[in-house]
């Protein structure tokens, strides 16, 4: 007992050195460009942790498609087949339309749209601490996954890697209060930045000034020249819009297209890759 | 006396409390999600403060930064600063009852996310929701029946 009596000045002094080594720390991954690595180094440290904590998870949905009624099977396999009949019917008028655009875009001497790699992966953990909106995806660099790469699911854009390990990645959200991504009114064509706030179904729309065209409803895709996010995907909708003439720009919410919330599956992008740049998976095959 | 005995099965119990912390839950119940790692480290501290306390509080933040994602070092230094608190006071604290103990936990845990607050609004400008202190709430609703089982836990296994 005695020796934890003499560990008073003891104690200040470890608090100083936690202090000291936090604020360090605080300062290089905030302000240096190191921390993008020393984090997909971390990342791949610690994924063995994200691999078990979803366990119990993984064995319940995979317990609970075991005892699935084969009647419920059925119908839910002929269902997949009539979307999948009715998606393919219009991809292929989507394939011509895509063709007719780029001969059009060639006649007018614009860069055609490129339409990279895809692959799907699936989210590990949501993390949803308030200050960091992050999800773990079960793909890493083996896959050909890098930093900085587009996310999305059926509805719209999810986020973009920040940081990546051999077998795992980690994904910012367009929710997350640092991330902001360069938005275009499908309605008027306006370029505008769209931030998040660090709430799940908020995105704030900044730097539109009072005699904007912008009205509750207007789509917000991505614009393209954010360099990162390929052009035309969809973003959010407007959900509200506030003039008050005292304040320099207009206050405008929108509420993103996809389920942040709740997403399992994404789909990563890889924008204008060329098909042999990046390994092909052999699902999307 | 065993130096060495038992250290594993601390490190057990700290494990664990990652666990909980990135385990995959529907939304609704995240928001109440308890701060495990802290509270399973403020037990110890509280109950061996010569083999537990601002060493590995701060290893212990620093790995739920890199699990959770904010920006490293936020997490080590709340933590640390609360472990210190009860480093610094564990004799006063053990000898309170279980509910005083809790309140004090609660405390604890609203210093935590204040500062975890200050700290990220100063390096990445959130805003504050009340809804982030539900954890506070939680936490002390939860630290009862977490004492009770780390208690028996360090008994069975003769930690100390």
């Amino acid at each position: 007992m005695n020796a934890i009596f003499s560990r008073g000045p003891l104690l200040g002094l470890r608090l100083l050195l936690a202090v000291l080594c936090s604020v360090g720390l605080m300062l290089v991954d905030r302000y240096t460009e190191r921390s993008t690595q020393l984090r997909s180094f971390l990342t791949s440290a610690v994924s063995p942790l994200f691999y078990v904590a979803s366990l119990p998870e993984t064995l319940l949905s995979g317990a609970s498609e075991q005892f699935m009624s084969h009647q419920r099977l059925l119908d839910e396999n002929a269902r997949l087949k009539e979307t999948l009949l009715r998606q393919n019917g219009q991809l292929q008028l989507l394939g011509y339309l895509q063709q007719e655009n780029n001969k059009l875009r060639a006649l007018l001497g614009s860069a055609p749209l490129t339409d990279g790699q895809r692959l799907v992966a699936e989210v590990l953990a949501v993390y949803s601490h308030p200050f960091s909106h992050q999800v773990v995806l079960n793909k890493g660099s083996n896959d050909g996954v890098t930093e900085y790469q587009p996310l999305i699911d059926e509805r719209g854009v999810v986020g973009q890697v920040v940081s990546v390990g051999p077998t795992s990645s980690r994904a910012l959200l367009i929710s997350d209060n640092t991330h902001a991504i360069s938005v275009r009114a499908e309605r008027t064509g306006i370029r505008t930045v769209a931030e998040g706030l660090g709430q799940w179904d908020l995105l704030r729309v900044i730097h539109l000034p009072q005699s904007a065209d912008i009205r509750v409803g207007d789509r917000l895709l991505t614009s393209g020249l954010d360099g990162l996010f390929p052009e035309g995907y969809p973003v959010a909708e407007v959900s509200r819009v506030q003039k008050d003439e005292s304040q320099p720009f207009m206050i405008v919410y929108a509420r993103p297209f996809a389920q942040l919330d709740r997403i399992r599956h994404v789909l990563l992008l890889w924008p204008g890759a060329r098909a042999e740049d990046v390994l092909r998976p052999e699902e999307l095959n | 006396m065993r130096r060495n005995g038992g250290l594993g099965f601390i490190y057990l119990t700290l494990l664990v409390a990652l666990l909980l912390t990135v385990m995959p839950m529907p939304q609704q119940v995240k928001l109440f999600r308890p701060d495990w790692a802290l509270l399973v480290v403020l037990y110890w501290t509280m109950a061996l403060p010569g083999r537990v306390n601002i060493l590995t509080a701060f290893l212990l933040g620093f790995l739920t930064d890199v699990l959770i994602g904010t920006v490293l070092g936020v997490n080590a230094l709340a933590f640390s600063v609360v472990t210190f608190i009860v480093a610094v006071n564990h004799l006063k604290i053990r000898n309170f009852s279980v509910i005083q103990q809790a309140l004090l936990i609660g405390l604890f845990l609203a210093l935590y996310h204040l500062l975890l607050f200050w700290l990220s609004h100063f390096l990445t400008g959130v805003y504050f929701l009340p809804a982030y202190l539900w954890p506070v709430l939680t936490g002390m609703l939860v630290w009862p029946w977490l004492f009770w089982l780390l208690r028996r836990y360090r008994r069975q296994f003769k930690i100390q």
